[in-house]
């Protein structure tokens, strides 16, 4: 009679499978351990300078004078006034920046998937935006003060800082919205082209929509990287302690160019305002971010 | 309404790769009828030039005349817009609109058209969708996304979407190959039902399927490897299954080929 495997009584065997041996466990554990060396590298960084700044500055920040006034007539050791015209600075230069930069990128970016067709001209095209993101902020802030300032003659001004913001913002917009468009399935324009849609509508109503939450982010994020930007607002406005709503003309303060220049306050209170500008810039980098999560999420394709 | 095709010495080439050889054709009104051969033998090229679909492919071009009730779609005054209005398709997967509801992705094709009147898209929505067979699944639930159906309701819900713009013809590129035997049932018999109204042309792998289905089955081969694909012959369904004209078919559908 034959042992089948149903049958009860037939002899135990050695299990085939075998413990893990120690040269693998070995090399587990230094991977995990390397990995989490790696971790700490990266995040021990941060969560010290988001201390240093949290703890130097929040007492800045509460102060209620902080977010609604301005440092006009503050003598440079009184602790009083606020950052609100840097604010103001910050924002406006920020969105002026982004109203002028994120048409013509979105513009690049669907030419680019919808029309360029790989072709010689989209490829130069590419290659421009390329070059353009390697571009350091200083040298993009000194070609609009040769161009806006010295060949047109206009007074450095918030506009000025804007069109240098807009080279350093236009690549991050043409390069996220590019690959947002290009994850949209092709299934879904010839869907659209089947129902006898033009290209034009199918790119207006059915493409952008489908890629609009990644877009919206990739805006978001270049929006919140640019206020931080140091360079152009050092060469192309001055530092106003008083608000100016101007953006065309005269002095205005910015986040930054507020840090730069309580920096040079020896006193106490220049210290104060200068870690309590970091931390409103940091969180006001951070609330942009955030929206852009909103954004997303609300936009984000919903399958439910 | 229904309109018939006539296929004149169409040859299609992508850029300089000769992708089919001459082909001569009748497609006659309110008749079904199916592509079947392997693959790569140009049945879903043929296809996609019915509709002007496979220009969206850089670099294609036909030669040979495409007529619709005696109108040359590749005339040089014809727009490829109107064409694909008259000529609907079925995709092989299922593709709604993502953004869009249910009722939206239904009346996709009018809305981009500009038709604006909210009582008569509800009308050609419910109409569309029980042409398709999916009024009674989906009637509670019109607002949802179209993406949360199952596939094979999804399929139906592309079809609804194809004939709301009412077409004279309907060509579908093997609408069923990503779906379950029940849903492929349930779309065989939509195709029974829809072509009492339209002209149909199906690509399909499944031979049982073009048997079903069909009232003409059209058998493309491939003569070799870089070769254009080749029609090999056209007959009645009945006829191609039991008695074709050809060696080539007769091996095709007996399963004895390569």
């Amino acid at each position: 009679m034959t042992a089948t495997l149903t049958d009860p009584n037939r002899p135990a065997q050695a299990p085939a499978f075998q413990k893990i041996s120690p040269a693998r466990q070995f090399k587990n554990y230094l991977a995990m351990t390397l990995m989490g060396l790696a971790f700490l590298v990266a995040v021990v960084p941060l969560v010290w300078l988001l201390f240093t700044v949290v703890s130097n500055g929040y007492s800045a920040l509460v102060n209620g004078d902080w977010w609604s006034k301005s440092l006009k007539g503050v003598l440079p050791e009184q602790f009083a006034g606020g950052v609100y015209h840097a604010l103001y600075g910050s924002i406006m230069q920020a969105l002026v920046c982004a109203l002028i930069a994120v048409p013509i990128g979105i513009l690049t970016a669907v030419y680019l998937v919808e029309y360029g067709n790989n072709g010689r001209f989209a490829r130069l095209t590419t290659f421009m935006v390329d070059i353009l993101s390697g571009v350091p902020s200083i040298v993009a802030a000194l070609f609009v003060f040769a161009l806006w300032v010295t060949t047109f003659g206009f007074e450095t001004s918030a506009f000025a800082v804007s069109l240098a913001l807009v080279l350093l913002m236009l690549p991050v917009v043409v390069r996220s919205t590019e690959e947002m468009l290009r994850l949209v399935p092709d299934e879904l324009r010839e869907a659209s082209y089947a129902l006898g849609v033009p290209k034009w509508k199918t790119i207006v109503k059915i493409v952008l929509p489908t890629a609009l939450s990644g877009i919206v982010t990739g805006v978001m994020l270049a929006t919140a990287r640019v206020m931080g930007e140091t360079a152009p607002v050092l060469v192309l406005v001055g530092y106003s302690r008083s608000i100016n709503f101007d953006i065309f003309g005269g002095n205005m303060a910015s986040l930054p160019l507020l840090i730069y220049n309580e920096l040079l306050n020896p006193e106490e209170a220049g210290q104060l305002r200068v870690w309590g500008a970091a931390l409103t810039l940091i969180l006001l980098i951070m609330f942009f971010n955030l929206v852009a999560t909103v954004i997303s999420r609300f936009s984000a394709i919903k399958t439910k | 309404m229904a309109k018939r095709f006539d296929i004149k010495d169409l040859n299609i080439y992508y850029g300089k790769f000769h992708a089919v050889n001459s082909v001569n054709l009748a497609v006659p009104p309110r008749n079904v009828t199916a592509f079947i051969g392997p693959s790569g033998c140009g049945k879903s090229t043929v296809l996609r030039s019915l509709n002007r679909m496979h220009e969206v492919i850089p670099g294609a071009r036909v030669e040979g005349k495409v007529l619709l009730d005696g109108e040359d779609i590749y005339a040089s005054n014809v727009d490829p817009v109107e064409v694909r209005r008259t000529i609907g398709m079925v995709f092989q997967r299922p593709n709604p609109f993502p953004t869009m509801s249910i009722r939206d992705n239904v009346v996709a094709g009018l809305r981009l058209a500009g038709v604006k009147n909210k009582k008569h898209l509800d009308e050609v929505a419910e109409r569309s969708l029980r042409g398709a067979n999916l009024w009674n699944e989906v009637k509670d639930r019109l607002d949802r996304p179209g993406g949360g159906l199952s596939g094979g309701q999804q399929q139906r819900l592309c079809i609804a979407r194809a004939i709301a713009v009412q077409p004279d013809v309907l060509l579908m590129d093997e609408p069923c190959s990503a779906l379950d035997p029940i849903s492929t049932l349930a779309i065989e018999d939509l195709i029974t039902e829809l072509k009492k109204e339209y002209t149909i042309v199906i690509v399909t792998h499944n031979m049982q399927q073009a048997a079903r289905v069909s009232d003409q089955t059209a058998f493309f081969n491939l003569l070799g490897v870089g070769q254009p694909g080749q029609l090999i012959e056209v007959d009645d369904t009945e006829k191609i299954f039991s008695n074709p004209g050809q060696k080539a078919t007769e091996d095709y559908i007996s399963g004895r080929f390569g």
